[in-house]
């Protein structure tokens, strides 16, 4: 699968209560509500400017922090299609994949905010449009990928009815 | 070849042997979620119609992140999250009870089990010598479903406490200065194993504030053996059948081995806002504080309580701080009582609240206002994470917390302990490194 979209730039430690902050705690059980704030505390101009495709691009250890999986579930909401990072904290890493949501390890330095992205899933590969650069991005684990083409974790055990790793 | 404390209990559960880097699909032994997280696990199961526990009596539901409700839309999920266990047969603690990992802890988990909770602080049952770690809610739902997990066994790093910490430093002080030391992704994927004789020498509740930070290193999970502290607890909460000797091999492999020497560290502050940017005591002074919050599952258990209590004796509160004491569990709450520490708290000024998160992240019982200093013994300091992201959040141990609550701004604990302060030493700080 190809994606395309531009890119919105963040930095190191992006928490999950950079992403969903605990005062819309209310709104857990209301998420398109609650994904119009996504990344509010990060960037309050985020989620207005958002569109349907665009990639998160973070730095390190991005999405450390709590269990909520409400965190990649309103980025994927509000129309991301993949988030980018040099790294992820663990919880959210395997969250992402659970809710469908490609979570890509690659060197984010070389790309830019506002840049134009064009990722092969299948390939590997990330196309820079703007500047030009190609990264290679490291595979998903196996099990991780069985679970991302199913859609999901949902998806992946009403399809085997059970875990279907290898 | 020996095996990490992670490799034994997972490849007792694989029902072979495991080594760091497998992955293995396991039943698990206790199941958790809270109010935050239940819901969209419940949701989960709804969509594919596996509305089922497979081990009921062993998993719960905990209202403690918003309890009592502060609004109409969490009281409906408090309601979604009833239903779900009177038609599952799971069982619920309901508001007041406790915070999750606390009361899982005190009733529900024993050595050399599996626990998946859907809350990042699981990870706190790893000092009853259990694998507990944290997942997101649709993990925990399929793994309370279907009675099992799939996991990466974890590379180890042990980390090797010895020596006796000075008077006025405690456990949360050595896993802030680790913290520091390795950054907030340093043990990413890992599993933390704490040893040596202050680990040994150490009360259980010293062990699962350890246990209960792993997480803050980027860890899955924070393991610690099991021996006659844990046998006594067990004794204590009328299980003590369930008692399992089990520590990690001294020949496993483990990635790293960190020592600290316990004896060289000093009251050790978290700036905001992130837990790795911690600073010792001399370098965190004079900053003005508007709360203190004492509480959570990292520091909110009887002994915590007492340090607070030995500090406030004979002291005044500042008039211009605020102090919040929430404790962790209703069993907590009942034996500060009865040892007459909440009449001595509320007496000194603290607002004492209901069993539960309090304000830890956010919710409801004490959001800081803009530009305010929060001096807290809870696990992080993220920006945004008491419920507003102009304050600011300072991590503690509940000595250097509550000394703060009588100063109005951070002071050195040891002087209110020990009376003097210990001078001429030489402390270890720590600075986190990116690599
Ligand atoms: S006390 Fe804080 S860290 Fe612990 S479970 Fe509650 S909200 Fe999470």
């Amino acid at each position: 699968m190809i994606l395309k979209g531009k890119v919105f730039k963040f930095g190191d430690d992006i928490s999950t209560d950079l992403i969903a902050p605990g005062r819309y705690f209310h709104l857990r059980s209301n998420l398109p509500e609650m994904a119009k704030h996504v990344l509010e505390d990060a960037d309050t101009t985020f989620a207005s400017k958002v569109q349907k495709g665009d990639f998160v691009v973070g730095g390190e250890n991005f999405g450390l922090g709590s269990s909520r999986e409400h965190a990649p579930t309103i980025i994927k909401l509000a129309g991301v299609s993949a988030v980018l990072a040099k790294s992820f904290a663990r919880i959210f890493y395997r969250n992402a994949i659970n809710v469908g949501l490609p979570a890509l390890i690659c060197d984010t330095d070389k790309i830019s905010g506002g840049d134009e992205l064009e990722v092969d899933l299948e390939k590997g590969e990330i196309k820079d449009l703007t500047n030009g650069v190609v990264l290679k991005f490291a595979p998903l684990p196996k099990a991780m990928i069985h679970i991302l083409n199913d859609g999901g974790l949902i998806d992946h055990i009403q399809k085997h009815g059970d875990f279907k790793l290898d | 070849m020996g095996k990490t404390l992670a490799e034994k209990i997972i490849g007792k559960h694989a029902g072979k042997e495991v080594s760091a880097g497998e992955i293995v699909v396991v039943p698990v032994d206790v199941c958790l979620m809270q109010d935050g997280t239940a819901p969209l696990a419940i949701r989960q199961l709804q969509k594919i119609n596996l509305e089922k526990a497979a081990n009921p009596k062993r998993t719960v539901l905990f209202l403690d992140h918003a309890a009592p409700s502060p609004r109409k839309e969490l009281s409906n999920d408090h309601i979604t999250i009833r239903k779900f266990a009177e038609k599952t047969g799971c069982k619920i603690s309901d508001v007041g009870m406790g915070i999750c990992h606390q009361v899982i802890f005190e009733q529900y988990l024993n050595p050399g089990e599996i626990l998946i909770g859907a809350d990042s602080h699981t990870c706190t049952g790893g000092a009853m010598a259990a694998f507990s770690t944290g997942m997101g809610s649709t993990d925990v739902a399929i793994g309370i479903a279907l009675g099992k997990t799939w996991f990466r066994v974890p590379e180890t790093f042990k980390i090797e406490v010895t020596g006796q910490f000075q008077p006025g430093v405690y456990s949360k002080d050595l896993i802030l200065y680790l913290i520091g030391l390795i950054g907030a992704d340093g043990a990413t994927y890992k599993s933390l194993e704490f040893t040596g004789d202050t680990i040994d020498n150490m009360s259980i509740s010293s062990r699962m504030t350890l246990s209960n930070m792993a997480i803050e290193s980027g860890a899955k999970a924070g393991l610690i053996q099991s021996d006659k502290k844990t046998k006594e607890f067990l004794q204590k909460w009328g299980r003590v059948s369930k008692y399992k000797e089990l520590k990690g091999d001294e020949d496993a492999v483990f990635e790293k081995v960190i020592k600290i020497d316990a004896s060289r560290l000093a009251p050790t502050v978290s700036f905001p806002h992130t837990v790795d940017n911690t600073k010792p005591i001399n370098e965190s002074l004079e900053i003005k504080i508007d709360q203190v919050f004492l509480g959570t599952c990292t520091n909110g258990r009887l002994e915590d309580i007492e340090i607070a209590c030995q500090i406030i004796k004979g002291r005044k509160k500042n008039p211009k701080t605020r102090f919040i004491v929430v404790p962790a569990s209703k069993s907590v709450f009942l034996d500060a009582m009865s040892k007459g520490y909440i009449k001595q708290l509320v007496e000194f000024g603290a607002a004492v609240l209901a069993p539960g998160c309090g304000p830890c992240v956010g919710v409801h019982e004490g959001i800081l206002g803009d530009g305010e200093n929060c001096i807290s013994t809870q696990n992080r300091n993220f920006k945004g994470r008491m419920g507003n992201p102009d304050a600011f959040i300072y991590l503690a141990s509940p000595a250097t917390a509550v000394a703060a609550a009588v100063a109005g701004e951070i002071v050195d604990p040891r002087e209110f302990i020990a009376k003097k302060k210990p001078k001429g030493r030489k402390v270890k700080t720590a600075r986190r490194k990116r690599k």
